[in-house]
């Protein structure tokens, strides 16, 4: 069956059910990362005490995958804008661009996990990194489920392009859409966590 | 394709603006966060930033500049309810029935030192 108004947009919406679909989505997930946040001001509020982040994490680190992240975002709405211009080649050239700064964003990630593991600090340690680990945990399983998706797209899921154009920009841009939230949810994340 | 090359050119040059100025954000934030505000002052200006870094990667990079409009009365919504989840405990802590209570855990180390 023939899902519908993928690319048309629907007379009473507006919009295609692709970018419909995705936003309503994406408010789920301003819920879900709202909750931890709401958590952690919970916690932070009624603690007797609460440690400076830059204390704790590694600021520079932070900082830099910061930067990588910002990036990935530029790199992700430049694929958009490369399918718009009709260049596939530049489309994949900002793909792999883009899941490169997401493995390298993983990688450091880890990086910054492991060193803290290495000295005893898990998240049994203190409030403070208990939410750490949440709050970082669920953004790092975001970033794999958008390496997977842009993966997909980079690969197999580029076929559509040969046969179904119009379709297939309107999946980057709903992948785009995602990955940019992923971008935004690390802005608020990375001074809550690492500067205040 | 209903944007000209042209058209979307342009948008390529306003992507790298933006580019430049959450980089220029993000160096302002870590540069802020090393003078003494105290916790509010600190705590304001660094969601300040973050909000202005949130608002163009949202309005530019996602395209919301321009969106329709159930896309606004979605999203409208769920700022509501984002900012219910965020007062919540704000309004739970100023509250005076019962007892206070806090999270002893915090700062482990320096409870578990000053215990001793």
């Amino acid at each position: 069956m023939e899902i519908p108004y993928v690319v048309d947009e629907r007379p009473d919406t507006g919009l295609t059910n692709v970018k419909l679909g995705i936003w309503l989505f994406l408010a789920s997930e301003v819920m879900l990362f709202g909750g931890l946040f709401s958590a952690y001001i919970l916690l932070r509020i009624n603690a007797a005490n609460w440690p400076l982040g830059s204390d704790i994490l590694n600021v520079p680190i932070g900082t830099f995958n910061t930067v990588v992240l910002i990036t990935s975002s530029v790199t992700m709405v430049l694929c958009y804008a490369a399918l718009k211009l009709d260049d596939f080649a530049g489309y994949k050239r900002y793909m792999g661009i883009t899941i490169g700064l997401s493995l390298l964003f993983l990688g450091v990630k880890s990086y910054e996990y492991f060193d803290k593991f290495s000295h005893g600090d898990l998240p049994s340690k203190s409030t403070f990194l208990a939410i750490y680990f949440t709050l970082t945990g669920l953004h790092a399983l975001h970033i794999i489920g958008g390496v997977v998706v842009n993966g997909y797209f980079l690969g197999p899921g580029s076929a559509l392009w040969h046969t179904k154009k119009a379709q297939f920009i309107n999946r980057i841009e709903a992948a785009g859409l995602y990955w940019h939230f992923v971008d935004l949810v690390w802005i608020f994340l990375f001074p809550v966590l690492y500067l205040l | 394709m209903s944007e000209s090359a042209e058209h979307v050119r342009d948008h390529i040059k306003l992507y790298w603006k933006i580019f430049a100025a959450l980089l220029v954000l993000t160096v302002v934030t870590v540069g802020v966060s090393y003078i003494q505000f105290g916790v509010a002052l600190g705590v304001t200006v660094a969601l300040i930033i973050a909000l202005t870094k949130g608002s163009l990667v949202a309005s530019y990079f996602m395209h919301l500049i321009g969106e329709r409009k159930s896309i606004y009365a979605a999203l409208a919504l769920t700022v509501f309810f984002f900012l219910v989840l965020i007062f919540i405990p704000v309004l739970g802590h100023n509250d005076t029935f019962g007892e206070p209570m806090t999270v002893p855990n915090a700062n482990a180390p320096e409870i578990a030192e000053e215990a001793h």
